[in-house]
């Protein structure tokens, strides 16, 4: 029985006619209901209390997301078919037809269209209703137990048939009916575990509780005896909120909280059986609530469009006001003469020049209503239908490991995609893989550099690599998909083995079945196995023996060294300040039933009192827990303030006392040991699986594990870990202290096993662990000692961020009992008050976490996913500017940014960093100071020397970018600059920046950078992320894309489209959007009398266009039969042939890509026309009057002359289009013809070509990037474009790649120097060669390029593992020239570098063989080779340079 | 829950089966068909002026040839044009010039010409309006196709169609609407006057209209009798009309609806300067022309008001051949199109060699 107070406004779209009753009737209730929602069992006979109608309907289960009903759907569909405007100006033009003085057509023949395209969208509603109905019945009639009072036992009932207040018992692996309130767990601790992939897709197990009091309980639940009373907050869409309380039959409340519910659409796991009440069902469900469906955008060219259709009515209304102010004074003319041919009205009198012009204006409405094309938006619907099935389909956008394509959310955007200008990305789980690898740690000031596990992770990267390498390397999709075998065998090792269930954007509560057969997440074998660092492992082995010893000895454990009580500390922390839940993945948790006398985390005093009183261990179990039960029950509620505080003092006091000497309780971490085996069902530790809630964490649990620091079980209030020599130490959990983004930490409060003491370990960022620190004098010498661990940690810590790791920082606190004590009782106060007890607890967190001892911190790498910087570099080289946006601290973000080639090295970057908004100021005005002069040095250079020709023809949108330039900026500056005062100096610096890099941004401020760049500079934006921080971003972009990976479903579920990898962008943005928006463009302005991008004076030109071909379609026919015996219909013919002949050879000229649909539609057309013409003329002499053309197109076809004028005709018509279309491809190709003439010539021709044209190999048998550049900017000057496009290959086919001219980065000279040797050496040296295959040794550069790229990335290949392949030109020098130019290298290099760049340029200048350079080169090269070849691995770890190649020679490569 | 949200990918999961791996097996991993990877075999043409350059000479070369072809077909047609309306006081119909529709007696006038040239095959004697807007949209509506294909309830119930001509004086008119109203009842007889004498020229009044109009599209009344005037027996004349319709013409099979010269003016004109077929004049034998060179008269019974709209009557007489009467246009057309598209493939070939040049081989070096 519940009283659903609130009205109708979150309730599903359709309100039955009960549900309108019932709306009525609650109205009628009193306002302070309003508020809540009161659950009460049904079990329950009609109370004498209860006085209103009981069993109302109102929330049941089930679920109705139906739009009609039989009967209404005629009406209703109807109706909302009519808001559409378009189907109301249809249906106003063919009524008009139905006044007599005004029709054109036969009315009945008017109705046809309108009469068809609502029958044509009334049926795809139906179907669509009718699939929803289907799945609706299928959910519906699922099967779930509920408790029948006649016969008292748990009964199979359909979901449809839960109502709120019904109990329900859920087993193991079902699937969660309602939103269920927890009373009964079969788990000892009343926990159940949820798993909640179909809500947030997030794959980690979320605990739940039984609500407290029922957690007390002995017996069995028993819902008979339920009869308290919960009110709680009336249904919302909030996923992560629950308040309410339950109101007991004694009067006593407790709190409830989402701890306590169960929501519909998880799954039950881990727990044999749970019970609880449903509070919320149906619609009223927090998952339906949240489902809002598919989004609405309207894109950029729909808006474009519509300002056209305005223009469009706009001609309209002029000609029809022209052609009736022309009639009224052609009436006028006659005056009163009456001609022969003018007929009266009705009345007989003739119509007055007025009424006639008002008459002839709506006729003449009817006449035009194809100039608003109507049926643009209906066929704009078809063809986005068509484009996202194709983007469905793409196999590019399929990710094997996730078994995920592309999803598009939104459907109404997809030519957006080729539009985009700007694109802002979160970094972590968008760029990088959110996989994190540890990689190194530092303990007590001593680094640990796991240079083995670098090793390892080198080899999974090779993997990765190599795999994307047989990728790229097949050109055509064909060929990608013959990977040699044994790659093939490695994808699949990998796709099974990382099956992680990442959830794409389907909630859908069917397919959740699926999810079980998977893995956990986190457990690729990257992650899992961690070679240990011999140095530490021995350490760690050291000190467990001497703590055995100890132990033996019964020595106290402050006699172990500092360092290594660090160690093992650091360990201890590594394993247990976490979350992470241990399971094995089928099986639910077996636990002892026994109830364990610990209850954690610590509740009330009373609980605390009776864990740390001796006494206790010799009371049995279960007495203690009945014990403490009637305490419980006897005590006032904690939290209120009628505990007194003398008492609780005392109560305090003595514990003091007896805490300090409890001798027994040593060994209870010991004691226990043996009898609880049953803990963790696994004792074998290959099969344990961990499940963390963040990836750092499992990370970290893992590498303590390769270090025999394992994590063997975790339960609410302990936590075992398996030590060597040690055995499994149970440490008691006292309370964990969540992680949370403010603080920025995470703790655990336990008991240490070994020394009895409460400790609190602390993990946190080390910018936030570092401030809190016990500060140490620098006097005594231990505090000495500390503080140099501190400085040497932090010194490691930025050497870490330095190399793009994740740091953490872990530290340590001892408590002593009284700090406790003390600190419990306020956290105590904080857990149990109701109103924002969040506040509180942060503070009792924040109060505890002090005064912290430093024992180390570790090094998480953070991989990149597969093709991030090659994705990168084409969305760059498309246009578009690309912006990060991450939260992380500067410097992991400058170096992923490095990593993923957004920044070059050679690059000047501009870092903002400011403390107040004056300062902010200050910097921006210099740095905007220091631009300009920069700037206009560029362009003196650019006239006068052409030696310096900015880099980017092929580059972002405005002019002025610098390619040299990259802004960081970090989030405080971040706050300042998007002030109003200075947000449009900080756009005018970032826009002429290359790459921005926001650091340590808030979502908000995420959304606000977007925002800013959308509304300011009108750009189009994208935005991608993963994570529930980059939801305000996706949200204000004008496409936001999600990707469906392993931080939940938030992006995904906010963003229009989700992909499973970044680099899945490049293909959708740069192809489907290309084809999308030009495709769409292209249809768009063929229906408005019809070409290429669209650009809004391209909808005038076609105007012009049309307007000429109307003409000659009117006017050819009008003097061949001028004065002669032609009738109406014999002339209109003619007429409509020649349009149609005219309209599909336009199609002809501007179809870019004849395929057999293409050549069938065209003739079906014309066949179409003729059969239909030749049928109707032939079939019914006196239909359709006025409209009547009988047998005239047969007459015709016995003519010559109406063959004559359809051939004429549409060669007239369309021959200025056609010219236009020649000269252009001629004089002015764009890039994308360009790119096609290549593709028709002979292979190896062909292969030639991508070194002269600089384009990557990959794209051309697409797109050269310049053809998706140029039409994706609509707004920059197209001509422009073309000269941009047209510059590149002209300049440099003149010459060998050496013009002066050729397009190089603005700075560095030598560098140009460099990379032109670097361009042709494939080529030179197998021209040495005399004469192998010249296809070949482009290829084998090409791929040398590719390989460089990989190389740059993992610096400690070794140079004969990256050059696989054998070949006959001399490999060393190969090798080694492609090693230099590719590697960060040190400085001693650098010069030898610098050397002899300079000389080559100076016979490059001269424009001698390049050869002579060459070979010079290798001589250089081969002089270090002897010297440097060993040194090179250890070398190269050393910190990248700021002379480095690489990307310069990418970039320029390319 | 996205329950509603995509019906479809909920139907192929296994809702009620827990635990069981549902979908498992099926990866969603796209087809690699060529349709759905977009890879059909395409052909991308690409217009360049080397590539369209034969296009354009081609159709220059067969264009100029049509249009000489129709220019010198159309330039042999025989044609004649007598405008008879009588604006200028010195035409003998001037007199005529503004006669109402039913004046009696009728006026009449003759007017005297003279053919330069004989006219060798069959001859088409046209009448031709001028400024007359036969393609008038009320106008064109003005009839009634099932009154007018012998359905006799049409007949007596002329559609509204037909408003303000469809009844008189109580009775349904026959046929109704303005077209047939207003429907040309000049009479032209032409003379050929040799040494004096006029010897009357046979004028052919039959085949002139379309057949498919005269035997399917119009139809008198059905009945028992062959009588058309019992057959029309309830129905009045047309208001402009000095006779009812079953008087159109003495010969049954060309009286009533299906008498040619109103089934030719029923088929309105598309422009409003027009000709309509009057009379055949056939050829009688091989030895003689059809009409030979010297003087003629054409008698005109002048009843048809077109001053009062600035009309023009005309009488035409002249030759066809297959395309049709004299008109040079089409040929003119063909010629010019045929020349701007010569010229214009040699102003491409003049570019194809400066930039063409550029695309194949400075682009490409081979």
């Amino acid at each position: 029985m519940a009283q659903d107070a609130e009205g109708g406004e979150d309730a599903p779209q359709v309100l039955k006619e009960e549900e309108k009753e019932r709306k009525n009737r609650r109205r009628s209730k009193r306002k302070k209901e309003s508020k809540t929602r009161t659950v009460r069992s049904n079990l329950l006979l009609p109370g004498p209390e209860a006085e209103k109608p009981q069993r109302s309907p109102l929330a049941n289960n089930r679920l109705k997301t139906t739009k009609y009903t039989a009967l209404s759907f005629l009406p209703k569909n109807l109706f909302e078919q009519f808001h559409r405007l378009a189907n109301v100006y249809f249906v106003f033009i063919a009524l008009l037809n139905f006044v007599p003085a005004v029709n054109a057509f036969q009315p009945v023949l008017a109705l046809a269209p309108v009469l068809f395209i609502l029958a044509v969208t009334a049926i795809k509603d139906l179907w669509e209703d009718y699939s929803r109905y289907r799945s609706d019945n299928e959910i519906n009639h699922m099967e779930c137990l509920v408790y029948c009072r006649n016969e008292k036992k748990y009964m199979n009932r359909y979901w449809k048939e839960v109502e709120v207040g019904d109990f329900i018992q859920l087993r193991c692996n079902e699937i969660i009916p309602a939103d269920i309130l927890l009373l009964s767990s079969s788990d000892p601790d009343g926990l159940c575990h949820i798993e909640t992939a179909n809500l947030d897709g997030e794959t980690n197990l979320k605990q739940r509780q039984v609500v407290r009091r029922f957690l007390e309980l002995d017996s069995e639940f028993d819902p008979l005896k339920f009869t308290s009373v919960i009110e709680c907050e009336k249904p919302n869409n909030d996923l992560s909120r629950f308040r309410g309380y339950i109101v007991h039959k004694s009067g006593k409340r407790d709190g409830l909280y989402k701890e306590n519910l169960l929501l519909r659409g998880c799954t039950v796991r881990n727990t044999e059986e749970v019970t609880g009440i449903v509070i919320y069902a149906g619609h009223e469900t927090k998952a339906l609530l949240n489902n809002s469906g598919p989004r609405y955008k309207r894109s950029k060219l729909e808006r474009q469009m519509n300002i056209d259709v305005l223009w469009c009515v706009l001609i309209l209304i002029v000609m029809c006001l022209f052609s009736a102010i022309g009639h009224g004074l052609w009436v006028w003319q006659y005056g009163e003469k009456k001609p022969a041919f003018s007929v009266p009205g009705l009345d007989g009198n003739y119509l007055s020049p007025v009424l006639a012009a008002v008459y002839l204006f709506l006729t003449m409405i009817i006449v035009f209503q194809v100039l608003i094309p109507i049926s643009l938006y209906v066929s704009i619907e078809v063809v986005k239908a068509c484009q996202v099935f194709f983007i469905h389909q793409d196999k590019d956008l399929y990710d094997e490991e996730t078994d995920s394509q592309l999803q598009c959310r939104a459907l109404n955007i997809t030519e957006d995609l080729g539009q985009m200008q700007y694109i802002f990305s979160d970094k972590t789980g968008t760029l990088t893989e959110n996989k994190m690898v540890f990689r190194r740690c530092t303990v007590s000031g001593i680094e640990y550099s796991h240079d083995a596990n670098a090793r390892r992770l080198a080899m999974y990267q090779e993997a990765d690599s190599e795999e994307e390498e047989t990728a790229a390397k097949g050109g055509t999709l064909s060929q990608r998909n013959s990977v040699s075998s044994h790659q093939s065998i490695k994808v699949v090792h990998r796709s099974l083995s990382m099956k992680s269930h990442r959830r794409t954007g389907s909630r859908a509560e069917a397919k959740r079945a699926s999810i079980l057969s998977k893995h956990t997440a986190f457990s690729s074998p990257m992650e899992k196995d961690i070679t240990p660092d011999p140095n530490l492992l021995e350490k760690v082995n050291e000190c467990a023996r001497n703590l055995e010893v100890m132990r033996s000895h019964e020595q106290p454990l402050s006699q172990l060294t500092p360092e290594l009580s660090d160690i093992f500390d650091f360990f201890i922390a590594l394993t247990i300040c976490n979350t992470v839940v241990v399971t094995s993945p089928d099986q639910p948790r077996q636990k002892v039933r026994v109830r364990f006398e610990l209850k954690s985390p610590v509740k009330t005093i009373e609980d605390f009192i009776r864990r740390f009183t001796p006494s206790r261990l010799t009371s049995g179990s279960n007495s203690s827990s009945s014990s403490s039960l009637t305490t419980s029950k006897s005590m006032p509620r904690v939290g209120s303030s009628i505990l007194s505080s003398t008492s609780t003092e005392s109560t305090l006091l003595k514990l003091e006392e007896k805490l300090a000497h409890s001798p027994q309780m040593n060994n209870n971490g010991y004691s226990s040991q043996q009898d609880r085996r049953a803990i963790g069902s696994r004792p074998e530790e290959g099969e344990l699986r961990y499940e963390a809630e963040s990836p750092d964490e499992a990370a970290l649990v893992y590498a303590a594990r390769a270090y025999n620091c394992a994590l063997v079980g975790r339960l609410s209030d302990q936590v075992s870990v398996e030590l060597p020599h040690l055995g499994r130490l149970t440490f008691e959990l006292l309370h964990t202290l969540g992680f949370d983004s403010i603080r920025k930490r995470m703790s655990v409060v336990v008991r240490h096993p070994l020394t009895d003491e409460i400790n609190v370990y602390t993990k946190g960022a080390d910018s936030v662990i570092m401030d809190l620190l016990l500060p140490c004098s620098s006097d005594d010498p231990r505090g000495n000692h500390q503080k140099k661990i501190q400085s040497k940690t932090q010194n490691y810590l930025n050497l870490y961020a330095v190399d793009g790791l994740r740091t953490l920082c872990i530290a340590k606190r001892v408590l002593s009992k009284e700090e406790y004590a003390s600190w419990l009782k306020s956290h105590l106060e904080a857990e149990s008050s109701i109103e924002n007890r969040e506040e509180l607890l942060f503070q009792s967190a924040l109060r505890i976490e002090t005064n912290l001892h430093l024992l180390g911190a570790t090094g998480i790498e953070d991989r990149l996913q597969d093709g991030v910087p090659e994705t990168i570099a084409n969305l760059r080289k498309a246009g578009l500017q690309i912006w990060i946006l991450t939260g992380d601290k500067q410097e992991t973000a400058i170096n992923i940014a490095y990593a993923c080639k957004l920044l070059d090295h050679d690059e000047e970057i501009i870092t903002l960093n400011a403390e107040s908004l004056e300062t902010s100021a200050a910097l921006l005005d210099h740095c905007l100071q220091y631009i300009e002069s920069k700037f206009s040095n560029n362009t003196i250079d650019k006239t006068a020397g052409n030696t310096t020709v900015g880099f980017c023809p092929l580059s972002p949108p405005s002019s002025s970018v610098h390619s040299s330039l990259g802004l960081v900026i970090d989030g405080k500056t971040l706050a300042y600059a998007l002030d109003k005062t200075l947000e449009d100096k900080f756009l005018s610096l970032a826009r002429r920046c290359c790459s921005v890099l926001c650091c340590r941004s808030t979502p908000l401020q995420k959304s606000m950078v977007v925002k800013l760049v959308r509304d300011k500079l009108k750009a189009m934006t994208l935005a991608i992320g993963d994570g529930a921080n980059d939801v305000s971003m996706i949200q204000v972009a004008d496409v936001g894309v999600g990707i469906s990976g392993p931080e939940g479903m938030q992006a995904v579920m906010a963003s229009d489209f989700a992909v499973p990898r970044f680099r899945h962008l490049e293909k959708l943005l740069l192809v489907h959007g290309h084809w999308c928006y030009s495709r769409l463009a292209n249809m768009v302005l063929y229906f408005f009398y019809k070409n290429a991008e669209y650009q809004p004076h391209m909808f005038w030109m076609n105007m012009i266009d049309a307007l000429y071909q109307s003409l000659v379609c009117f006017y050819i026919p009008f003097f061949t039969y001028y004065d002669s015996e032609v009738d109406l219909f014999s002339w209109g013919t003619p007429i409509t042939t020649i349009a149609l002949f005219t309209i599909i050879l336009h199609l002809a000229i501007e179809t870019k890509t004849w395929t057999l649909f293409h050549w069938s539609s065209c003739i079906f057309s014309i066949l179409l026309f003729f059969i239909v013409a030749l049928v109707y003329n032939a079939s019914c002499p006196i239909c359709y009057p006025p409209s009547n053309p009988y047998w005239t197109m047969e007459k015709l076809m016995g003519e010559p002359v109406f063959y004559l004028i359809c051939i004429i005709s549409p060669v007239v018509a369309l021959l200025p289009r056609f010219l236009y279309r020649t000269l252009q491809g001629t004089v002015f190709p764009t890039q994308l013809q360009l790119g096609r003439q290549l593709n028709r010539l002979p292979p190896e021709t062909r292969n030639q070509i991508p070194n002269r044209l600089n384009i990557k190999k990959e794209t051309i048998p697409q797109k050269p990037p310049c053809a998706e550049h140029c039409p994706q900017n609509p707004k920059s000057n197209d001509s422009d474009c073309f000269k941009a496009c047209n510059q590149t290959p002209s300049s440099q086919s003149s010459q060998y790649g050496n013009d002066p001219a050729f397009p190089s980065n603005t700075k560095a000279e030598h560098t140009t120097g460099l990379s032109v040797t670097a361009s042709p050496p494939g080529s030179l040296l197998c021209g040495g060669e005399k004469h192998s295959s010249v296809a070949n040794s482009q290829e084998r550069s090409l791929g040398f390029h590719e390989i460089t790229h990989n190389t740059s990335e993992m610096e400690s290949m070794s140079v004969e593992e990256t050059f696989p392949w054998n070949t006959t030109v001399d490999q060393s020098s190969f090798s080694l020239l492609n090693w230099i130019t590719s590697t960060p290298l040190f400085s001693r290099f650098g010069r030898v570098l610098q050397l002899s760049p300079h000389r080559l340029q100076n016979e490059v200048q001269d424009n001698m063989c390049v050869l002579g350079s060459i070979s010079s080169l290798h001589q250089d090269f081969k002089g270090l080779t002897g010297k440097n070849s060993n040194d090179f691995q250890e070398q190269l770890k050393g910190t990248p340079t700021n002379f480095c190649k690489s990307e310069t020679l990418e970039t320029t490569f390319l | 829950m996205a329950v509603n949200y995509n019906a479809k990918e909920e139907a192929d999961g296994h809702p009620s089966g827990v635990g069981v791996p549902g979908g498992a097996g099926k990866s969603r991993k796209p087809d690699n068909t060529a349709f759905k990877q977009q890879r059909l075999p395409a052909w991308q043409p690409i217009l360049t002026a080397g590539t369209v350059l034969p296009a354009f000479f081609i159709i220059g070369l067969i264009f100029i040839p049509i249009g000489i072809g129709i220019f010198v077909t159309s330039n042999n047609i025989r044609e004649y044009e007598i405008d008879y309306t009588g604006t200028d006081s010195s035409s003998p119909c001037n007199k005529c010039l503004n006669v109402s529709w039913n004046s009696t007696p009728p006026c009449t006038c003759t007017i005297n010409f003279t053919l330069d040239q004989p006219f060798e095959t069959n001859v088409f004697m046209y009448y031709g309006l001028s400024n007359f807007y036969q393609n008038h949209r009320r106008y064109v509506k003005s009839r009634d196709d099932s009154q007018l294909n012998g359905d006799n309830n049409s007949l007596l119930h002329p559609s509204k169609e037909c408003e303000p001509y469809s009844m008189s004086e109580n009775k349904p008119i026959a046929p109704c609407g303005a077209i047939a109203n207003s429907m040309f009842n000049d009479t032209l007889e032409l003379f050929r006057i040799d040494n004096e004498t006029r010897t009357p020229i046979t004028l052919n009044k039959k085949g002139i209209a379309w057949w498919t109009d005269k035997n399917v599209k119009f139809r008198n009344p059905s009945g028992n009798t062959n009588n058309l005037t019992a057959l029309f027996q309830g129905t009045t004349k047309p208001v402009n009309w000095p006779k009812p319709v079953y008087m159109l013409d003495s010969e049954t099979d060309n009286n009533g609806f299906i008498n040619e010269d109103f089934i030719v003016w029923m088929r309105t004109a598309a422009l409003p300067t027009f000709r309509k077929l009057y009379r055949l004049i056939e050829r009688k034998n091989n030895l003689q022309p059809t009409l030979q060179a010297g003087k003629y008269s054409l008698d005109i019974t002048y009843n048809y008001p077109v001053h009062s709209f600035d009309g023009r009557k005309r009488m035409i007489l002249s030759t066809i051949s297959w395309m049709g009467g004299k008109n040079p246009f089409l040929g003119i057309a063909y010629i010019t199109v045929g020349s701007i598209c010569f010229f214009l493939g040699v102003v491409l070939l003049v570019i194809h060699h400066k930039y063409g040049n550029r695309n194949t081989s400075a682009d490409i070096p081979n």
